[in-house]
């Protein structure tokens, strides 16, 4: 099973794609400035979007203190949709040999597990809120429903991504997944909106700009918007900095483990030093510290 | 294609035929599910007749699991998978014609779990047209996404428990559609169940679509 199966990926895979490619070298590097400035902005437009919820805004005559959640709860819901969109895409350009590179699977990985988190608090804050507005914790509305069903959708990816398995079997087969979970969503938008609909509708639309928000709470449901968005790409960003250092791990854990060993036992390994220093992209910067006071050890 | 998805169904079909686990497990196992909804329900007759429809497509659910478990064990065992590649078959083909045969096993099932919904639940079908239509676009779709997820899952250590976490959300929309659509059929108006079947005809393209597009990637590297 195994000696067919590495031939054949070999073959057609190698000349087409590989991990050497330009596609993944292209990102591949996070320019290292990039995190932090996106942690710090999110932490300032969080800081915004409090004052301007707890603070500026007023309580409204329908929802009282409650309306307050309108900073929080559309925001998240977007951004966790906007996260599966993220895997979606990379899924699919992992899928075309053309653009397959392991940095897109590892996208892919990263914004679904912080689109779990962000669909988790979509649930959550969206309970508090109908437990105020409607009685009830929860109920079987549309929205609802289908918020339930996205979180085990990719509940089901995230489960088959920790799945042992060859590297390449489970990023293409975690990409297929992540597809037909994402084209499950329409339909399941559809399937209970006409169900029954009891969620309010759109709080806000384009053409008719203040249909049902004040200026106030426009500007804090922005401001939602915008730290939400900045957390889910520092997050993301992180995420995929882990996901890199793990592979980092794998691929060159056992050759520094028996470089070290050989170096123990005073075999000198001519090997050595070209595989400890092969990698050279700049985005680790915690996995750095173990990987040199290995290789600066041996000598 | 079309004449590879014959070839793949054919066999499928007769390995089942000859094992003869669809008939002295899937089966009875659908009975079984049909008859502890009624313990469960407590033999509350007028609550079994009113739920009818989702205790059913609740029972083909759980049935269809098991089918795509046996599809997909087909082609794991013996390195069956690699001598497939080997066959030189059209991807899509093979995805046609594995649906093709967990489609007809599960229409099989689904007529004689009809016969036994009439009989313990005491349900009366008004709409032919409608449950026949509803089963067929139904069956087409749980075949076709529980095909995907068979392969996905097939060859992996722990595929038995990620099977149904994978595909019991993707086929909720069915189970949906077709309870609702049932219901219309049952002791609702007809004409009731047309959106309900127009998505599940959706779901079943769409699905087909996907299938016929990525099976081969699948079948590719594993």
């Amino acid at each position: 099973m195994t000696a067919p199966a590495t031939s054949s990926r070999t073959a057609p895979g190698a000349p087409a794609s590989g991990d050497g490619a330009p596609a993944s070298a292209r990102f591949r590097s996070v320019p290292r400035w990039v995190t932090p400035a996106l942690g710090v902005g999110a932490l300032v437009a969080s800081a915004a979007a409090v004052v301007q919820g707890l603070v500026v805004m007023g309580p409204t005559t329908n929802q009282g203190e409650y309306s307050r959640l309108l900073v929080v709860h559309p925001p998240v819901a977007t951004v966790s949709y906007v996260a599966f969109g993220v895997t979606a895409a990379a899924s699919l350009l992992y899928l075309i040999p053309r653009t397959r590179a392991r940095a897109w699977d590892q996208l892919a990985g990263a914004s679904a597990e912080v689109g779990v988190v962000f669909t988790v608090l979509t649930l959550v804050t969206g309970s508090i809120w109908g437990h105020s507005t409607w009685g009830v914790w929860w109920t079987w509305d549309a929205r609802l429903t289908a918020s339930a069903l996205l979180l085990a959708l990719f509940l089901g990816y995230l489960a088959l991504r920790r799945v042992p398995a060859e590297e390449t079997v489970r990023a293409k087969r975690c990409a297929v997944a992540a597809l037909i979970a994402v084209v499950d969503v329409p339909i399941d938008h559809y399937a209970t909106s006409w169900w029954r609909t009891l969620h309010q509708g759109s709080s806000i639309s384009l053409t008719q700009p203040d249909k049902h928000v004040d200026s106030a709470h426009a500007v804090g449901l922005l401001l939602g918007f915008v730290a939400m968005a900045l957390a889910y790409a520092w997050l993301v960003t992180q995420r995929y900095r882990v996901e890199r250092l793990e592979a980092r791990y794998e691929e060159e854990g056992l050759s520094l483990a028996l470089d070290a060993r050989k170096a123990e036992g005073g075999v000198t390994a001519p090997t050595g030093p070209s595989d400890a220093t092969g990698p050279s992209d700049a985005t680790g910067t915690s996995g750095d510290p173990p990987v040199g006071a290995l290789s600066g050890e041996r000598p | 294609m079309w004449r590879d998805a014959v070839l793949v169904a054919g066999k499928d079909l007769r390995i089942e035929a000859r094992s003869r686990v669809a008939t002295n497990q899937v089966l009875p196992f659908a009975f079984l599910v049909l008859i502890l909804f009624a313990f469960a329900l407590d033999t509350d007759q007028r609550a079994l007749t009113r739920a009818a429809a989702g205790l059913y497509w609740v029972a083909v659910l759980f049935s269809t699991l098991l089918a795509i478990q046996r599809s997909a064990a087909i082609e794991s065992a013996d390195g069956a998978r690699d001598q497939l590649r080997l066959s030189g078959l059209d991807p899509a083909g093979v995805f046609l014609g594995k649906v093709a045969a967990v489609a007809v096993q599960l229409v099989a099932l689904e007529v004689l779990l009809g016969a036994g919904v009439v009989v313990l639940y005491n349900a009366s079908i008004r709409g032919v047209g409608l449950v026949v239509l509803t089963c067929a676009a139904a069956t087409v779709g749980l075949a076709a996404a529980g095909t995907m997820y068979g392969a996905l899952a097939a060859g992996l250590k722990v595929r038995e428990t990620l099977l149904p976490l994978l595909l019991l959300p993707v086929a909720a929309p069915v189970l949906l559609a077709a309870t609702k659509a049932w219901q219309a059929a049952l002791d609702g108006v007809p004409a009731d169940g047309a959106p309900w079947l127009r998505l599940l005809a959706t779901f079943a393209v769409i699905y087909l679509t996907l299938g016929v597009l990525l099976f081969g990637s699948l079948l590719e590297e594993s």
